[in-house]
């Protein structure tokens, strides 16, 4: 019986679906030629792919539910499986080891457009960390981002127009440049609660766009910049492969760099404060925080890295206009830290180089790739909000053994 | 003078759009404190269906004032739909969850809708045919303000009243400000919750594709992008005259509408969105409860 009902609702489901997508998977019209096409086809895909899903959603449902009560009751260990393997020094010791020599391998076992998609995973690597630490960590939701990436890399294409500067001049310029962004965005936001913060930064991004769109004598407008110069190494002329492998290792080594630096900045004094304030605004202030100094390093710190980026990014492409930075590249870094895990290093990499590498070898589902971003985005909210590598907080175990003694210092 | 009341007449059509989109925002603000991403795609869809149904409409031989009215009559219908199955699918789940995650699967509902029009339909601009018939009385003024504009005006004017009637006289709106106000206190009154939340949906998304409807015909074309901009300038508008107040929304339409045409009249019409977005910025620096909206104190 429970079955029957499961199935009517399941048809239900599917007929509505049917219904709702009607007039715009079905019939197209060409205003031109007055011809009507009718797609029947899409509405038995939409059919029956909408009864099959329904199941599947009602029972991941019904399982989340099932594990929230089991959290709520204690009995389940909290720290997932994927969390222990990688605590265990025998198993991520090796894992590492073999995950280096891969890195360093790669340009040349495959060809140099391979390593050019995985120069540009790399890259968005970076910039996930660095909007991991706005988002994940400080939990203000930067909708803007992509501005801070724009300003590196019009930083370096404009410097190198007008003054000739190369591109290791320009690399801390373009950072130090996303810093004084970052706090230019972020002193006017600093009262704004969560969504209003995520509107005007989404704004800020937005105009910084179109000023460098519309204001043809300072950025040459929509054409953009061309010829913009690959990055030097002391001095010796390399060929385009060979720049291709140099600009890989050197993306590698500024990842590394960014790793190491938020992986100090979270367990740093700034970084426990930017947690706390993300937890709990008002406690944090009761707690002596400095509400004003850790939202906008915040800021700083986390636009330092979008503005690295953009340096390379120029130097990668030799040619930048404003069309690469609109709002769903912003839309496209977020889902890279909240597909990973917010807050989680590993979880976001993870992040970005699957949803980076992942419509490059699937060329096949291109015309579906934000399609299917967006489907990610809604499903991960709804059945995985954590990410795929949750990031525990630390938890202090009071082992029990010294128990007076223990306590009584506390 | 002439070039200032042209402009202050095409400040309010343009307003009027504007304010139409943010009286949907508003509501559902004011209910579940959420910005719904996906209410420009809901518009961008709207007017998606009309031009559909208009098209298959002419071409079967239909003309004049029928097919306007069969369009944007379905074109509502399913905006509605779309509305309320969006709530159902990325929205309802998350009613416990932290604030950050409906916003992202706001996000992501609205890069979804994007695409599903682009692959299903395409990613030209298509022409929208002008639904409005041309008005014989308004033939002397047709350089300052058209019939199409005409129209577009009295329609705002006249949903606004409607709505407002609505909701402060029948049982539905009654219970939508109830669980505005407290939605703990309103379900222990009896109120069902779940219920209020989709017809707020389903209200908020029947206007956007009115206002869908009104600017194609204005603008005369339309393509899988058109919700984006506009659903960040009506939020603009709804933020203006504060979040959760329905004259206020109108109110920051309007005036959003007057700033962008007498800037770009008067100033530069290439940085038409940069003045958007820049009120919308100061507006939320310098008065973050907006023009009309009360201020809330958070208590701890």
């Amino acid at each position: 019986m429970k079955i029957l009902a499961e199935f009517r609702k399941s048809l239900i489901i599917s007929l509505w679906f049917m219904l709702l997508t009607f007039p715009i998977l079905v019939i197209r019209v060409n205003t031109i030629e007055k011809i009507v096409e009718w797609r029947w086809r899409n509405m038995a895909f939409i059919g029956i792919g909408s009864f099959l899903f329904s199941f599947v959603w009602r029972f991941m449902l019904e399982r989340r539910e099932r594990g929230r009560k089991l959290a709520e009751a204690g009995a389940v260990e909290t720290r997932p499986f994927s969390q222990r393997l990688l605590e265990d020094a025998r198993v991520y010791r090796p894992v590492l080891a073999a995950l280096a020599l891969f890195a360093v391998a790669f340009p040349f076992l495959f060809s140099s457009y391979q390593t050019n998609i995985m120069t540009t995973a790399l890259m968005y690597v970076m910039l996930g960390l660095g909007l991991n630490i706005v988002v994940g960590l400080a939990g203000l939701l930067d909708l803007g981002y992509v501005a801070f990436y724009a300003v590196g890399a019009y930083s370096y294409a404009l410097l190198n127009v007008h003054f000739g500067l190369g591109f290791w001049a320009v690399l801390p310029v373009g950072a130090l440049l996303g810093v004084l962004f970052g706090i230019l965005l972020g002193f006017p936001v600093l009262r704004l609660r969560g969504d209003y913060l995520a509107i005007v930064t989404l704004g800020f991004g937005e105009i910084i766009r179109l000023i460098l769109e519309n204001w043809n004598e300072f950025s040459f407008g929509p054409s953009g910049v061309a010829n913009i110069p690959r990055p030097g190494l002391f001095g010796i002329s390399l060929s385009l492969s060979e720049a291709t492998i140099y600009l890989y290792f050197l993306m590698l080594a500024l990842c590394l760099f960014t790793v190491f630096v938020v992986n100090r900045l979270q367990d740093s004094r700034i970084g426990r404060a930017w947690i706390a304030l993300r937890e709990d605004e008002v406690a944090c202030q009761a707690m002596g925080i400095d509400k004003t100094k850790t939202k906008l390093t915040a800021f700083a710190l986390g636009a330092t890295w979008a503005g690295m980026v953009g340096v390379i990014f120029a130097a990668k492409t030799t040619f930048i206009n404003p069309a690469s930075f609109t709002f769903l590249e912003s839309a496209m870094i977020l889902s890279i830290v909240v597909l990973g895990g917010m807050g989680s290093i590993v979880g976001v990499i993870l992040g970005a180089f699957i949803l980076i590498l992942t419509p490059e070898y699937l060329r096949a589902f291109s015309n579906y790739r934000m399609l299917l971003f967006g489907t990610t985005m809604v499903l991960m909210m709804v059945f995985r909000p954590q990410g795929i590598v949750t990031n525990v907080r630390r938890i202090y175990r009071f082992r029990g053994r010294e128990k007076n003694s223990e306590t009584a210092k506390a | 003078m002439e070039y200032f009341l042209e402009l202050l007449l095409g400040g309010l059509t343009r307003g009027s759009i504007y304010a139409l989109i943010a009286l949907g925002y508003t509501m559902v603000y004011g209910i579940i404190e959420l910005i719904n991403f996906a209410h420009g795609e809901i518009y961008m869809i709207g007017a998606f269906t009309a031009l559909i149904v208009a098209s298959v409409l002419t071409m079967s031989g239909m003309t004049g004032l029928s097919v306007l009215i069969l369009a944007s009559v379905v074109a509502v219908l399913y905006a509605a739909a779309y509305g309320f199955t969006v709530e159902k699918i990325a929205y309802k789940p998350l009613r416990q969850a932290p604030r950050l995650s409906p916003l992202i699967s706001a996000i992501g509902m609205s890069i979804f809708l994007q695409n599903y029009v682009l692959i299903a339909q395409t990613s030209d601009f298509l022409p929208f045919p002008n639904l409005i018939p041309d008005l014989p009385f308004m033939e002397p003024y047709a350089h300052i303000m058209g019939s199409t504009e005409l129209v577009i005006v009295l329609t705002t004017t006249v949903v606004t009243v409607i709505l407002t009637l609505f909701i402060k006289f029948t049982r539905i709106g009654k219970a939508m400000r109830a669980t505005a106000q407290d939605r703990g206190m309103a379900m222990l009154a009896g109120v069902n919750v779940n219920r209020v939340i989709s017809n707020t949906f389903i209200i908020g998304s029947a206007l956007a594709a009115i206002g869908g409807v009104l600017i194609a015909s204005h603008i005369g074309r339309i393509n899988f992008y058109i919700g984006f901009l506009a659903g960040i300038k009506a939020f603009t508008a709804a933020v203006l005259g504060g979040i959760g107040s329905i004259p206020g929304a109108v109110l920051g339409g309007l005036i959003l509408g007057w700033t962008e045409s007498f800037a770009t009249g008067y100033v530069s019409s290439d940085y038409e969105d940069v003045f958007a977005f820049c009120l919308l910025v100061l507006i939320l620096i310098f008065r973050p409860a907006g023009l009309l909206g009360r201020s809330t104190i958070q208590k701890v």
